[in-house]
């Protein structure tokens, strides 16, 4: 077990690597600094001059990958690739394009980000699980022939109305909740509740379906037939066995998300003014900001690997048959 | 004579629809493909949204024949000099709907309006007053719109409508009577199996969304040439002829994007299920490493990318909308580029199995060439999983094409888009009075668009895929087959 952990981290750490050496060819190669530098200036008529002092400014005036002028180690310490790159392994971010510092905004921004995450996610899972559980209860009826057909439904709308419509309905006609916004105490739960709400139900219709198919397969099983025949009722093989043995793919599945939740809802938190990580990564990606991108793309895929390896485990915590070698 | 264009998204089109055909072909002569689409062909649910997804394909294609129309010489030009050509390229579709593309007013108006939305200044009688000016296209035809209005749109209301009816009619009749011809009975049995649902092919369901469709239809044609009926935006163009634009843009994104993903699945997913081994590795390692990404960043560092490669090369594009289509094009090779590492996982699952198999071991001692091992035994094995994949991420690509012009690197601003409608809609619910056609045409369509590809994709994926029942409701009590089923076994 250990070893298999061992193992998957190293190979995880290759995959950084990977990573990081495909966004610094697509970040300094493809595009060199000077277009960064004559996009973030703007216009066409860029004197180069300008395009220069904006380099040294942001430290991108450095060789690529080696730096012939400079004595001993500093060879390669004093290049863009180390500097840029190198430095993420350690968790240095450096300062962004506009002059501050990314370690500290991300530190500052993961509180929100998290605030609306673990909520809607928790919460998320249960409405799913209640409603396909529903869904299977009142299996061959019209009771879920609706179900369905809601639940395709909701999946066929943009996550864009959801929120647009959303926030028309209970911020500006009901007066309900603010539209946007954010801050720390009690207010919080007043500016978090209906953006928990719609990432809810625009999550709902998908998961929903996934779900019932699980607890179908399920159902159909022997072990539910002996359940029936033994006379117990049909909650009791619902809630009991159903659920219990249809929760395992269904866990497994969910833990690979588990630490991307950090990242944030890109599209709901720029929506609701929520000042956490997805806010940040969409003002980054308008503002063409590539120290921020370079950085969150390395956080981002650093989680997902988290995700993988946890999912392993998972596997092996939850059905006591599964060996991992 | 007007000069031809084909930008890059109209041959991708056309070579899809090639692709299409040749499948088609394909599966009317293999027996098996036959029987399974059958099974699609005979499902409500699938056909009814077929007939709505041939309408919007065939928008789509419309739209996608372009061509620059001939100026007429300039005066005092010699008879010989070479012919000018409008700097503005024109689809056959925007040809057909010159008449709202051109009605173009000022400002917002409602739907069916025919008064501008917001207060202008204007002389009256040598007066200066601010009140609601006329709309310059919208209801133009009226005298008096106040008195006029209400009677002029339920007459139009219902020419159309009736129009509408007597078409669908027609087609009702020209159905059965095709139906009985080929069976040999009278026109009358014939529509009576039809009603009954009596036929192999649900042609009652095909029917009454064609019944739909046709209704709707008569009623906008009435209506468009003499009014906006949903409204125009905040430059004063129509919003229903923007909507139906949009319609090319989301078949591009979605029917390409999947294109593009399928030649580095099919080749990396076979080659690293067959071969096991380094390759596998390498294959995974890659596959692994861009999935790890996160995909809008992905698409962010590609998208700024191009623009950056666009911005510095204008002189490759004569047009605008030259310059706005290769981004739209470009934009469907990426979201190609950045999502094959699914499909590609699921067909080396498939080709490991596949591989173990004993046919394709005899076709290997029998020395056959790896390369045809794979051509010819292991690639029709999968095609099942292909199919599936191609219609399931349709719906989802359409979906997150909204998504990305939010965040600000989908299409180009200038092209017409669900995405675009939605973010500049977003902005107008804050207006007092509220703007909200922009948003409910955007949101009509393409609700309309995603849920029928979505139902069309259930039924291809359940009759490829017969344990897969996502969206199928079993409505009769525990079937005799299955009770078949324990009986024999039980007997064994």
């Amino acid at each position: 077990m250990i070893n298999y952990i061992i193992r998957r981290l190293g190979y995880g750490v290759l995959i950084l690597i990977g990573v990081n050496l495909f966004t610094f060819v697509l970040f300094f190669t493809v595009n060199t600094p000077d277009d960064m530098a004559r996009m973030n200036i703007g216009g066409k008529r860029v004197t180069q001059d300008a395009i220069e002092k904006w380099k040294v400014e942001r430290g991108y005036n450095k060789p690529l990958l080696w730096n012939a002028q400079k004595p001993g180690v500093e060879k390669i310490t004093d290049t863009i690739f180390y500097e840029r790159s190198v430095q993420l392994f350690a968790f240095r971010f450096g300062a962004s394009d506009s002059g501050r510092d990314i370690g500290h905004e991300l530190r500052q921004r993961v509180g929100p980000s998290i605030a609306l995450a673990i909520p809607t996610f928790l919460l998320g899972i249960f409405v799913v699980i209640v409603f396909s559980l529903l869904m299977v209860f009142f299996r061959s009826t019209y009771l879920e022939f609706w179900g369905v057909t809601l639940a395709v439904f909701l999946l066929s709308i943009s996550g864009l109305f959801y929120i647009i419509v959303g926030q028309f309905l209970f911020s500006k006609t009901l007066k309900l909740v603010p539209i946007s916004g954010f801050s720390g105490g009690w207010d919080l739960f007043v500016f978090l509740a209906l953006p928990i709400v719609i990432g809810i139900v625009s999550r709902m219709g998908g998961e929903a379906l996934f779900y019932r198919t699980m607890f179908l397969e399920e159902v159909g099983k022997d072990y539910v037939r002996t359940a029936r025949s033994k006379g117990l009722s049909e909650t009791t093989v619902l809630f009991r066995h159903v659920l219990r043995n249809a929760l395992l793919p269904i866990l497994t599945s969910t833990v690979a998300v588990l630490p991307l939740l950090f990242l944030g809802a890109l599209i709901m938190e720029s929506f609701f003014g929520i000042p956490g990580l997805g806010s940040y990564t969409i003002d980054a990606i308008n503002s063409q900001d590539f120290a921020v991108v370079r950085s969150m793309v390395f956080v981002g895929s650093a989680l997902y690997i988290v995700g993988l390896i946890l999912t392993d485990i998972s596997y092996t915590v939850a059905d006591p048959r599964i060996r991992l070698s | 004579m007007p000069k031809l264009v084909f930008l890059a998204t109209d041959i991708a089109l056309y070579v899809l629809i090639a692709v299409i055909a040749f499948y088609v072909w394909h599966a009317l002569r293999t027996p098996t493909l036959r029987q399974t689409w059958r099974s699609v062909l005979h499902d409500p649910a699938a056909m009814s949204a077929g007939v709505v997804l041939a309408i919007f394909l065939v928008i789509a294609m419309l739209d996608s024949f372009h061509f620059r129309p001939l100026l007429p010489p300039a005066p005092g030009a010699p008879a010989d000099a070479a012919p000018a050509y409008s700097t503005r390229t024109l689809s056959v579709l925007d040809a057909l709907l010159a008449g709202p593309r051109e009605a173009r007013e000022k400002t917002y108006s409602v739907p069916l309006g025919t008064h501008q939305f917001s207060k202008e200044s204007m002389l009256v009688d040598g007066k200066s007053v601010r009140d609601f000016p006329r709309l310059q296209f919208g209801g133009a035809h009226l005298k008096d719109p106040a008195t006029e209005w209400l009677g002029d749109v339920l007459q139009r209301s219902a020419i159309g409508i009736v129009g509408g009816a007597v078409a669908a009619v027609v087609l009702w009749m020209v159905i059965s009577a095709l139906r009985a011809r080929s069976a040999g009975t009278g026109v009358t049995e014939s529509l009576r199996a039809i009603w009954n649902r009596t036929t192999e092919v649900p042609w009652r369901a095909m029917l009454l969304t064609a019944t739909v469709v046709a209704l709707l239809a008569g009623w906008v044609s009435a209506l468009w040439p003499y009014y906006h009926v949903f409204g125009t935006d905040q430059t004063g163009n129509d919003v229903l002829f923007q909507a139906i634009k949009s319609i090319r843009t989301a078949v591009v994104i979605g029917s390409l994007a999947t294109i593009a993903t399928l030649p580095f699945a099919i080749v990396f997913g076979i080659l690293a299920g067959y071969y096991k081994g380094r390759v596998d590795d390498v294959i995974q390692y890659v596959y692994t490493v861009l999935s790890s990404i996160p995909s809008v960043l992905l698409i962010a560092a590609f998208v700024l990318m191009i623009q950056v490669f666009i911005d510095k090369n204008p002189q490759l594009f004569d047009t605008g909308l030259e310059r706005a289509d290769i981004r739209l094009f470009l934009l469907a090779a990426i979201l190609g580029i950045t999502g094959w590492a699914g499909l590609a996982r699921l067909l080396r699952a498939e080709t490991l199995k596949l591989g173990e198999l004993d046919y394709v071991q005899a076709a290997r001692a029998f020395g056959v060439s790896d390369t045809g091992i794979m051509r010819r035994h292991i690639l029709p094995n999968v095609t099942h999983i292909v199919v599936i994949v191609a219609v399931l991420d349709f719906s989802g690509l359409v979906l997150y094409e909204a998504v990305l012009s939010y965040v600000g690197v989908g299409v180009d601003p200038t092209t017409n888009s669900f995405g675009t409608m939605i973010n500049s809609a977003r902005n107008e619910m804050s207006r007092d009075p509220v703007v909200w056609w922009t948003l409910l045409a955007a949101f009509s369509f393409m609700v309309t668009l995603v849920l029928s590809m979505t139902l069309f994709a259930s039924a291809v994926r359940e009759a490829f895929d017969p344990r897969a029942r996502a969206f199928r409701v079993k409505r009769s009590k525990p079937s005799p087959k299955g009770a078949a089923v324990a009986v024999a076994s039980a007997a064994s």
